[in-house]
């Protein structure tokens, strides 16, 4: 195990300490500097201000809203409840299954539809594929943003693999419309299954080389380890959730803790950060814990696959949506990033009153400034990207 | 822990800020008043037998008619059980008591909902606007919300 970093115990220097060599004092004074909107490791639209004293954050002030595009009043003005689908998956568009997941389920719940089982087998296989397809691109960004360039293009070349499949399903390739309200667009195609199964295969061994090329690098576990520590305390108390919760050594899966779907018949562990190369909850807590997630969800679509049941796929799908007046649900999922949750209030027409997309991008950002404080700036680049955000959620 | 046993608790120890529930729906619901909130969740949050920790949504409503509230869906990660708790208020008082020394999420969700619905948080550390520019006009998830004509010079589409 690598020790810790020692660090200067007295980060503070307190105006007039300073000397020149003639005996003269300087005066020093916090600084504000700007970070974003368009920075390269912000990964979109996001404006940090940052206090800062010398090197250390003081205070860190993130300013959103750049790509709001009023996702909730669309679904309440413009809208039926299909059609808010199409605008659930721009939310996190790098994510756009397990979205669309969020929202169906939580109208199926209200409507008390029951899903045939063969779309239950598929979402769940979908929903996983796009956990990994994200969860590379996290890793991969988190590379560059500690100075490793070469992960994040083999992170693209296995999501690439991950997007055909899904390509071949059902056309598109980063935003599907494919999970409806009562099934999915379309039944499996003949080959899926053949390759999902030969990616699965593929893909175990690049797992091994992501991790030996970039999570237990030396130069990376140095500039990762100890850095940005969320304690478990903190964590709940700002309701984080999804691998940085885990990171932070919180054993808590929606996936098992409130089940959905069909999670509670297949084998799987929810991955926990236990401090290996650190402290409990630091960055490379929250790498590690994607990496081994992703491991898991192979486990998951595998069992899947094998299990697949024959059915109908359209046949669940209601032709006309009316849920009873003052009907209202609050759902929540497991998406790539964390608890991605729909508050849905009904007044008896065909459109949502009243939509409110807790997304889990907007809630772990909200803790940023809680990890921030008393960082380096170049640190500060590492704890933005361990975070894991997309801009399109936090700003809906 | 049931609903129906999370409401005794309440009414036994906070009477008349409790002013309805509904348990007879799919996820029943507690009603108390916006001037308790910070109160009432504390207690949800430190009381041994309840333990919410975890405040999983935030959520804004404007019902029509002038008649706004507040929604709360807590989760236990001790207990493993929830409730929603609710707070109305009129339009000419649009004032709750923030809960964002209890939960720090509260804070960018009562951002959001003063934001888009202008409710006010009493005592909220630091009540900005977070997803619109902080020069926008009006609320726009507001039932009766008409967009402004310009913004900057700039005609704003319909």
């Amino acid at each position: 195990m690598l020790q810790p970093p020692t660090l200067p115990t007295n980060y503070t220097v307190k105006p007039g300490q300073i000397k020149t060599s003639t005996g003269k004092t300087l005066r020093t004074e916090e600084m504000i500097i700007n970070m974003g909107p368009q920075h390269p490791s912000t990964h979109g639209v996001l404006r940090l201000e940052i206090v800062v004293d010398g090197e250390i954050i003081v205070d860190c002030i993130p300013h959103i809203g750049y790509l709001h595009r009023c996702f909730e009043k669309h679904c309440e003005h413009m809208t039926n409840y299909q059609q808010v689908i199409p605008y659930a998956d721009r939310m996190d568009y790098c994510s756009a299954m397990t979205n669309e997941w969020a929202f169906a389920l939580a109208m199926e719940r209200m409507l008390k539809i029951e899903v045939p089982e063969r779309v239950e087998y598929i979402r769940v296989i979908m929903a996983e594929l796009q956990r990994i397809a994200s969860h590379l691109i996290a890793i991969g960004t988190f590379g560059i943003d500690s100075g490793a360039f070469t992960p994040f293009l083999y992170a693209f070349i296995d999501r690439e693999k991950i997007l055909d499949l899904f390509e071949m399903t059902c056309g598109a390739r980063l935003l599907y419309n494919y999970i409806w309200i009562g099934g999915v667009s379309h039944d499996l195609p003949p080959k899926f299954i053949e390759q999902a199964k030969d990616f699965i295969k593929y893909f175990r061994p690049r797992i091994k080389m992501m991790n030996d090329l970039l999570s237990y690098n030396e130069i990376f576990v140095k500039r990762t380890a100890n850095v940005g520590v969320l304690p478990r305390e903190v964590a709940i108390n700002y309701a984080v959730s999804g691998p940085q919760l885990r990171g932070s050594g919180v054993n808590w899966d929606l996936r098992r803790d409130d089940p959905y779907s069909i999670y509670h018949k297949l084998q799987w562990e929810p991955q926990i950060g236990k401090g290996e190369m650190g402290t409990v909850g630091d960055c490379w807590d929250r790498h590690i814990v994607r990496m081994r997630e992703m491991e898991q969800s192979l486990n998951i679509i595998e069992q899947a696959l094998d299990s697949l049941p024959e059915g109908n796929v359209k046949a669940a799908i209601p032709k006309r949506i009316r849920p009873d007046k003052d009907a209202e649900i609050y759902v929540r999922t497991e998406a790539s990033r964390g608890e991605l949750g729909f508050y849905i209030v009904s007044d008896g027409t065909a459109s949502p009153f009243r939509v409110k997309a807790r997304g889990p991008a907007f809630v772990n950002l909200s803790v940023l400034p809680e990890i921030a404080k008393g960082a380096m700036i170049a640190d500060l680049v590492l704890i933005a990207g361990s975070i894991d955000i997309v801009l399109g959620e936090v700003d809906r | 822990m049931t609903p129906q046993e999370i409401l005794d608790i309440l009414k036994t120890k906070f009477g008349e800020a409790i002013v309805e529930s509904k348990q007879d729906v799919q996820q029943p619901w507690i009603c108390i008043t916006p001037d308790k909130t910070k109160e009432i969740c504390l207690f949800l949050r430190d009381e041994a037998s309840l333990q919410f920790d975890y405040l999983s949504c935030l959520s804004g409503m404007d019902y029509g008619n002038g008649n706004f509230g507040v929604v709360y869906h807590l989760f236990s990660m001790v207990h493993k059980h929830k409730i929603v708790i609710k707070t109305f208020c009129a339009k000419d008082n649009l004032q709750v008591h923030s809960v964002s020394s209890v939960w720090g999420t509260a804070n960018w969700h009562e951002r959001e909902a003063f934001d888009l619905f202008g409710i006010i948080f009493d005592e909220h550390p630091d009540l900005r606007r977070i997803l619109l520019p902080d020069d926008w006009e009006g609320n726009p998830l507001r039932k009766d919300y008409k967009v402004q004509e310009f913004y900057h010079g700039m005609r704003v589409p319909e």
